[in-house]
């Protein structure tokens, strides 16, 4: 492979590209959590601040983690307008008797929204897909379902098909890249005529695609067969999961961070949701 | 003119990203029209890249591409002061003029991969008709030829790549490896390219399949007097097939020039690791040591010649 990542990881070095993932799994969901607790002025300034930090810890650079903002612009914008002219609240701002009634609550309620968002994009970006491996990420689900197991669900067989998926997309990817170039190369277009006419132009690319597709995973499934491979009982890893001081520390400092969150909801400065 | 002109092309994947990778550094270089050209390197020195410029499917980061001195990637912008004075423009106000022009330049645009035929690395993958000769015939129908047309030229396109009536029918799934490789092979030179650009060939294939694919090759270059790339890693089928050689390493283009010229810089090819032919160093060392034998020898028949007449044998 050509070191091409699929997906947004970034690689750098940082302490949070070293966590453990399934602690990076369980750090994103009680950081949603966090989000979802805040309530007061204070509390967000603290939720946008800490935002900030990891982006800087995580030494990912800004324009990466605002740049996956971008496509959710639209939805963050369409839920400011509405939480501005729809909020009903006490304090009018516009004039007595205008048709448009903006209450101040609904400013309130509209900054913090597009704050909430901000941080949960952040924090499950800065914590998982920026700087986990697809691979480590379906290691630590597995990990994490490991209890089911109990129940007889196959876990091992899922983490296996993910893995799997996950490790054909850029291989799929390319060999779609190539086969269109190819037949580009013998004048093939895709992009005008009919809408018929441009369905039938995928003939040529899916056609092959699916035969190498299906030959791959012939060739996979051998493969595997090759060197015994019986389904996960029984099986070790190469690269165990191992947890240490850094990831307990972690975990301790967001849930720390949760209860601040809580406190700091107490402060009365500005204005507090319901 | 030179039938293709490189002018320091770069080339740059994944441009801005932590995975920036330059496939191509400030390349210049010319190709002859009308011969084979052959350009050797290792494993991600670029060559592919580069075959792919040549036929407009990548654009170059930053410098030209020219065939027969026309810039494949001109803009309406670049071309249009001078474009105007053409009197096929002259009586047209500014602005129709610059929409021809723009309509011309997607036009010429459209018709390039049909003059430059790129074969691929791997080409087999392409196959996805029912019939082997239906599949050939794809390009020609993507020319829009009528079908007398297209018919003939998937005759003579099977016949160059030694492509036999009874596999025209079969279906292209069902075929061997090396017959796959011709069939694709067949479907870009069934294009008729006044270009033929083929990147590895014959990789991967036995040494039977490999000279069917060369002859092939041969053929058809010498029947149409087209222009020919060969991308190989081997130096003996290099100096076998080609008039010119360009030797590529690290993005860059080290040494370009005909094969005796590339040849007899033994050293500085060992230094890339790449090996002149054998027979060829052999007859080198021979020559230092003081025998009078010619320079340019590259195959094994070409030395018996040499060592029989030097004997005075005289030929076989
Ligand atoms: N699609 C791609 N994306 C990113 N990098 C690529 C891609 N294709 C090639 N490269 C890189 O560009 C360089 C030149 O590759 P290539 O032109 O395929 O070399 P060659 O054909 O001589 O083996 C290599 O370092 C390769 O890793
Ligand atoms: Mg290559």
């Amino acid at each position: 492979m050509k070191g091409i990542s699929f997906g947004q990881y970034y690689p750098a070095d940082s302490v949070i590209h070293r966590l453990d993932p399934r602690f990076k799994v369980i750090l994103t969901i009680l950081y949603i959590v966090c989000t979802f607790l805040c309530k007061s002025l204070v509390g967000f300034a603290a939720l946008t601040l800490s935002a900030l930090v990891l982006i800087f810890i995580s030494r990912i650079p800004l324009r990466i983690v605002l740049r996956s903002v971008r496509p959710l612009l639209m939805i963050i914008g369409f839920t400011f307008i509405i939480n501005i002219f729809w909020s009903r609240g006490e304090q009018l701002i516009t004039p007595e008797g205008w048709p448009i009634r903006i209450y101040a609550e609904g400013i309130w309620n509209a900054v913090y929204m597009f704050l909430r968002i901000f941080a949960l994009i952040t924090g499950t970006g800065i914590f998982l897909t920026y700087t986990t491996t697809p691979m480590d990420l379906t290691d630590a689900i597995e990990s994490l379902l490991t209890p089911l197991k109990k129940l007889h669900v196959p876990v091992h067989v899922f983490a296996m098909m993910m893995s799997i998926t996950l490790r054909f997309i850029p291989t799929l990817t390319e060999e779609t890249e190539k086969i269109m170039n190819a037949q580009k190369a013998r004048g093939a277009n895709f992009t005008s005529g009919s809408l018929m006419q441009r369905a039938k132009a995928l003939i040529p690319i899916l056609i092959p695609l699916f035969v190498s597709a299906i030959n791959r995973a012939v060739e996979l499934s051998n493969a595997m067969e090759c060197r015994c491979y019986h389904g996960g009982d029984g099986r070790t890893r190469l690269n165990v999961l191992r947890c240490n001081g850094r990831d307990w520390a972690s975990l301790a400092i967001v849930v720390l961070f949760g209860a601040g969150i809580l406190l700091l909801n107490g402060v009365g400065i500005g204005y507090t949701l319901g | 003119m030179d039938k293709l002109y490189l002018d320091h092309v770069s080339y740059v994947y994944s441009a801005g990203t932590p995975f920036e990778q330059k496939a191509l550094d400030d390349v210049t270089l010319a190709i002859r029209g009308g011969c084979i050209t052959g350009i050797i390197g290792h494993t991600g020195s670029g060559k592919s890249t580069m075959m792919q410029l040549l036929n407009g499917l990548a654009k170059p980061s930053s410098g030209k591409v020219l065939l027969d001195g026309y810039d494949i990637n001109c803009d309406v912008n670049d071309v249009l002061e001078e474009w105007k004075k053409l009197p096929e423009y002259s009586g047209m106000s500014p602005r129709s003029a610059k929409k021809a022009i723009a309509a011309k330049i997607k036009k010429t645009r459209a018709k390039l991969c049909f003059r430059v035929g790129l074969v691929m690395q791997y080409p087999e993958y392409q196959l996805f008709e029912e019939t082997v000769s239906r599949d050939i015939a794809f390009g020609p129908r993507n020319m829009g030829l009528a079908e007398e047309e297209i018919r003939q030229r998937v005759l003579e396109a099977a016949a160059f790549t030694d492509i036999g009536e009874d596999l025209l029918e079969k279906s292209p799934f069902d075929l061997s490896g090396g017959q796959k490789r011709r069939v694709a092979l067949a479907g870009v030179i069934a294009m008729r390219p006044e270009v033929l650009v083929l990147d590895e060939p014959a990789a991967g294939l036995d040494p039977l399949g490999r000279t069917f694919i060369f002859e092939g090759i041969r053929n058809y270059q010498r029947k149409t007097g087209s222009t020919v790339l060969i991308v190989s890693h081997s130096m003996e089928d290099m100096a076998r097939y080609c008039d010119d050689v360009i030797v590529m390493s690290g993005a860059r283009v080290i040494r370009q020039g005909s094969r005796e010229e590339v040849f007899a810089h033994v050293d500085e090819l060992a230094e890339t690791g790449l090996d002149i032919p054998q027979i060829t160093h052999l007859m080198q060392l021979l020559r230092a040591r003081g025998l009078p034998l010619p320079e340019n020898i590259y195959t094994v028949d070409e030395a018996v010649e040499a060592l029989r007449a030097l004997l005075g044998l005289g030929a076989k």
